[in-house]
């Protein structure tokens, strides 16, 4: 990883270009570049991203994102219909990781108020975090490789996949929008056997990852060559750009909320962080290959030390009351009635609450007047600020550059236009 | 006359079967044999092709834990059928901003050429439809003109994808076709001849050294060109996965960049053709590869045994219908098919498992390395053939 690896001057076909004065770059008197519209549908914009290239040759002159055809105004939905019905709706943000974004939403609204879950529903809830960060780093992987023409390595990690989704089937009822969180808790507890099927399953993925991915991909001099050097995004500006997750380590900068801002107990987890040296496409590559086996190693510990007891807070303005309970008592019926009808009581308040999700920081700014809605409900998302980069990666990249540099960045447009 | 044809006659005197022959032998009746031949290998690559689509995309499936194309026939094997007739019941686009005149003749440039160099291949000692004495040189001729295709394609749609493709194509395939062309040459230098059928002959008459020639299972291996020049087989083999812009070259068509490439703007039977055509052009690559490096029909001498023993049979048996060479053929075309498959199971391989070159590493793979080491060998050829001489 330490050697010398090739940069954007090394190219016959990109070093006639200067980077300096981009005025004069972006002049064009003769008229000879061609303007390339890439996307909103394009096999490699994964989604509806849209690029507008300007191109010398295959040579990228002038890259401009164009965001926004997701777009569905999900800001509003919250405001709208209150925080538990708003939950849903954060499935449909980074679809690849849906339990995940049922989580940070909570806890950004718990966060207000500081409620904190008891010890097995914190531990639930990282276990389902992990396996959302693998399930999505195992597509984001599979993207990538097929962006960069192993079409196989996707079919693999879909496989993979697959067992997840029967996981969450299994504790959830849904294979893909999830909806397990409530405000304060979980929807239900764990099914029998579930925890142990995990744990076999946490077990062995770092094995499968390195058979399955590494052994295609790795090493592969195809693969090496089409990475190393490419969209390279040095520490300052991936810092200056606010690039979070996987997209920021790989630029070589040690942050993941989990260890700097420490929530849901994972101070108690052993894990490392991987930072990748270079900042290219490849170093990310690998960061996302050893945050799956840290995810793994983190399953596995949550599942060892699951403890027992309830997995919602007790605060019945908050969560639901036992449903013989309320059948039997009138104090419970009222607060069933009140929190499904009217929502969570949660007194006026505001806070932002910042949660490392698979893409980065998923980011919940929840301002609470009193009532079942949030007064406003504010998302920071990860994809849409890593996506920021686009200009600055694409300078003088070529055009299959593109494809490596997006399936890099891994982002999902669900996401970014909310 | 084709001996096997003499043969044909000389088996049979008379019935509605020796008059049939007698009109494909009579030397004036010599195009009514070619135009048999056209037609049979005119109806078996596109055969061969659909078998292959089935192959590959069973063969990915194989590779990457799915089932693949299962409902259509047993194992899906008629799914290209199914495809062929969906093809052709398609809307057959033609946009309006495109070049019509080349815009309908790039499909077709993408078929023919691979199916006039299939004439030139031998696929037994007197199976071709013309052994031409320039055999290499008309294979070549032809398949450049493959290139015509993927270019015309890209430029006749006059929209920027295929336009990009289009390109690619072009600058790869020249740049490719030096390599090939060199590796080719080596062959030639120690084979002394132009002709397919006696390169082939060349592999399997034993080895040479020092003007005595080994005759043993060990000298009829190592006979074979793939060992006399296994640098030139592997740049003749990398350039022509180049030449048929098959996986991890296909730069024209890189589904992930350039949406489908060169063949975007088309639909209906003409990006069949294309399809085919690419096809076609990996059984010619492959063909190619089997007559100069891998002994074309032969197969160690082991495919003598069993026409030898035919021929004695027959020979002692004078009741029994006397066709080695029938025998010969049958098998020859099989022992060919055979490497074929191999090869083409080779090119599928490979794109399954492979990721993409940039167009840019595939332009100093081309002219900086595949280049200098096919100038290199050829060289060294030339040294060792004249040394050895």
């Amino acid at each position: 990883m330490s050697a010398a690896r090739p940069t954007v001057d090394d190219n016959p076909l990109r070093n006639s270009m200067t980077s300096g004065d981009s005025s004069a770059l972006h002049a064009d008197p003769d008229g000879e570049y061609m303007t390339l519209n890439m996307g909103p549908s394009h096999p490699s914009t994964h989604g509806v991203l849209r690029i507008v290239l300007d191109l010398d040759g295959e040579v990228i002159i002038r890259a401009v994102p164009d965001l926004g055809y997701l777009h569905r105004g999900m800001e509003k939905i919250a405001e709208t219909y209150g925080y538990n019905k708003f939950i849903p709706y954060t499935d449909r943000m980074d679809y690849l990781a849906p339990i995940s974004n049922n989580i940070a939403v909570a806890m950004g609204i718990e966060a207000v108020n500081g409620i904190v879950l008891p010890p097995r529903g914190q531990a639930i809830r990282v276990i389902c975090c992990e396996l959302a960060r693998i399930s999505a780093h195992l597509l984001g992987l599979g993207a990538f490789a097929m962006d960069v023409g192993a079409m196989t390595v996707f079919l693999y990690t879909f496989r993979e996949r697959e067992v997840i989704y029967d996981f969450m089937e299994s504790l959830t009822g849904a294979r893909f929008t999830v909806s397990f969180t409530r405000v304060g808790g979980l929807a239900r507890d764990l099914p029998d056997g579930w925890a142990e099927s995990v744990r076999r399953f946490a077990e062995r993925i770092p094995k499968t990852v390195e058979t399955d991915i590494e052994n295609m991909l790795t090493t592969n001099r195809i693969w090496v060559d089409r990475l190393q050097g490419v969209g390279v995004i040095p520490k300052d500006v991936a810092m200056s750009y606010g690039m979070t997750g996987p997209c920021l380590r790989g630029s070589g900068v040690e942050w993941d909320l989990r260890k700097e801002q420490p929530y849901l107990g994972y101070e108690n987890y052993d894990f490392d962080v991987p930072v990748g040296e270079h900042g290219d496409a490849y170093d990310r590559y690998l960061c996302r290959i050893e945050e799956i086996k840290q995810s793994a190693s983190i399953i596995q510990q949550a599942i060892a030390k699951l403890p027992d007891g309830p997995i919602s807070v007790e605060d019945h303005k908050v969560t639901l009351p036992e449903k013989t309970k309320v059948l039997t008592s009138m104090e419970e019926l009222i607060h069933q009635f009140m929190v499904v009808t009217e929502g969570p009581a949660l007194p006026p308040g505001e806070r932002y609450f910042g949660f490392e999700n698979p893409k980065g920081e998923l980011g919940f700014y929840v301002k609470t007047d009193g009532t079942g809605r949030p007064h406003r409900l504010r998302m920071r998302a990860p994809s849409f600020v890593n996506l920021g980069i686009i200009p600055y990666a694409f300078d003088r990249a070529m055009v299959a550059d593109t494809v490596a540099i997006l399936g890099s960045l891994d982002f999902v447009m669900g996401e970014c236009d909310r | 006359m084709n001996p096997l044809l003499a043969q044909l006659t000389a088996a049979e005197t008379d019935g509605w079967w020796a008059g049939f022959q007698a009109f494909f032998v009579a030397p004036e009746n010599a195009w009514a044999v070619s135009l048999l031949l056209v037609l049979i290998v005119g109806k078996t690559i596109p055969g061969m092709v659909s078998l292959l689509v089935w192959v590959e995309r069973r063969g990915a499936a194989l590779l990457q834990d799915r089932l693949g194309p299962n409902r259509v026939g047993p194992f899906g094997i008629l799914q290209s059928i199914a495809d062929l007739v969906k093809f052709i019941f398609k809307e057959d686009v033609l946009p309006g901003h495109v070049n019509k005149p080349i815009f309908l003749l790039a499909p077709a440039l993408a078929v023919i050429p691979p199916l006039v160099v299939l004439s030139f291949i031998p696929w037994g000692a007197n199976v071709a439809i013309a052994d031409v004495d320039t055999g290499i040189l008309a294979c070549f001729a032809f398949s450049s003109l493959h290139v015509y295709s993927v270019s015309l394609g890209g430029w006749a749609s006059n929209s920027k994808y295929p336009l990009l493709g289009g390109v690619r194509a072009a600058a790869q395939m020249i740049s490719y076709e030096i390599a090939l062309g060199l590796s080719a040459l080596s062959v030639f230098v120690i084979a002394g001849t132009l002709r397919l059928h006696d390169v082939v002959m060349f592999q399997t008459d034993g080895l040479t050294i020092a003007g005595t020639t080994y005759d043993a299972l060990w000298a009829r291996i190592l006979d074979w060109n793939l060992f006399k020049q296994p640098l030139g087989a592997i740049i003749f083999l990398i350039a022509g996965f180049a030449e048929t812009n098959r996986h991890p070259f296909d730069m024209p068509e890189a589904e992930s960049e350039l949406a489908a490439g060169y063949h975007t703007e088309f639909s209906s039977m003409k990006f069949a053709l294309f399809f085919l055509g690419e096809y076609a052009a990996m059984i010619v690559m492959s063909s190619l590869f089997i007559v100069m490096y891998l002994g074309g029909w032969t197969f160690f001498g082991v495919e003598n045994l069993l026409t030898d023993w035919v021929a004695e049979y027959g020979a002692a048996n004078p009741g029994w219908i006397n066709w080695p060479l029938i025998v010969e053929a049958h098998l020859h075309v099989g022992i060919f098919l055979g490497k074929l498959a191999f090869l083409l199971w080779f090119f599928i391989w490979v794109r399954w498992s492979l990721p993409r070159f940039r167009y840019d590493q595939l332009m100093s793979i081309g002219w900086k390395r595949l280049l200098p080491a096919s100038l290199l060998w050829f060289a060294l050829t030339a040294v060792g053939v004249a040394l050895v001489r």
